[in-house]
């Protein structure tokens, strides 16, 4: 059984008509931890990747490809990465639904073309960045 | 997350991950997530609820202050 329904995948088509370059989503799976998650997050990915031309997945196992997870620091499962023309560091950990799903759509549009929204003094502010910065953003799925 | 996200997009300095509470509860316990959006920079710096660019720019800002 599908997760997206015929409008969610219409609505998401139709923002995918502003992808530019390839985009690739990295899943992390992992059935002794969490199975059920994974297999919807897993199942989840491919379905919106299915909409965008650009968009391939690919599955990963941490306790298998630790050295590609620890690469891309992430250390819990279900989890994404959105990786567009570079990994930009995007991650989301857990089933995006609801308002992440949402997020998850928008991410992937803004690693494929590479711009981001923000101003232009926010993104100057951003360039004189001297020092790495993590941002968590806690959501719940309603 | 939205902003967040772009921001990663915009700095190879930023890294962003949104973090799905209710499956990952011990998480949510170690940064005593009570209401969400519940928004953490380097550990340092929290806020609770959606705000706009300035204001989230302003948090990156004070979190990275004196690093």
């Amino acid at each position: 059984m599908s997760i997206l329904n015929d409008r969610d995948r219409a609505a998401v088509r139709k923002e995918f008509e502003k992808l530019a370059g390839p985009v690739k989503l990295v899943v992390f799976s992992q059935e002794l931890v969490a199975a059920d998650l994974c297999r919807q997050n897993e199942q989840l990915v491919r379905e919106v990747a299915e909409l965008g031309e650009t968009i391939t997945v690919e599955v990963l196992n941490p306790a298998i490809d630790r050295e590609r997870a620890e690469g891309y620091g992430v250390d819990q499962v279900p989890a994404i990465v959105v990786e567009g023309a570079r990994d930009y560091g995007i991650r989301f950990y857990g089933i995006p639904s609801g308002y992440e799903f949402s997020n998850l759509i928008d991410a992937i549009i803004v690693a494929s073309t590479g711009e981001s929204a923000l101003s232009e003094d926010t993104k100057a502010s951003l360039r004189a960045l001297t020092a790495d910065v993590e941002i968590k953003v806690f959501s719940t799925p309603t | 997350m939205r902003l967040a996200q772009h921001m990663s997009v915009a700095s190879d300095r930023v890294r962003s991950t949104a973090i799905e509470a209710t499956e990952f509860p011990e998480l949510a316990r170690a940064y005593q997530v009570m209401g969400v959006p519940k928004v953490v920079i380097n550990d340092r710096v929290q806020f609770e609820g959606a705000v706009p660019e300035t204001e989230f720019l302003g948090a990156v800002l004070q979190a990275v202050e004196g690093s």
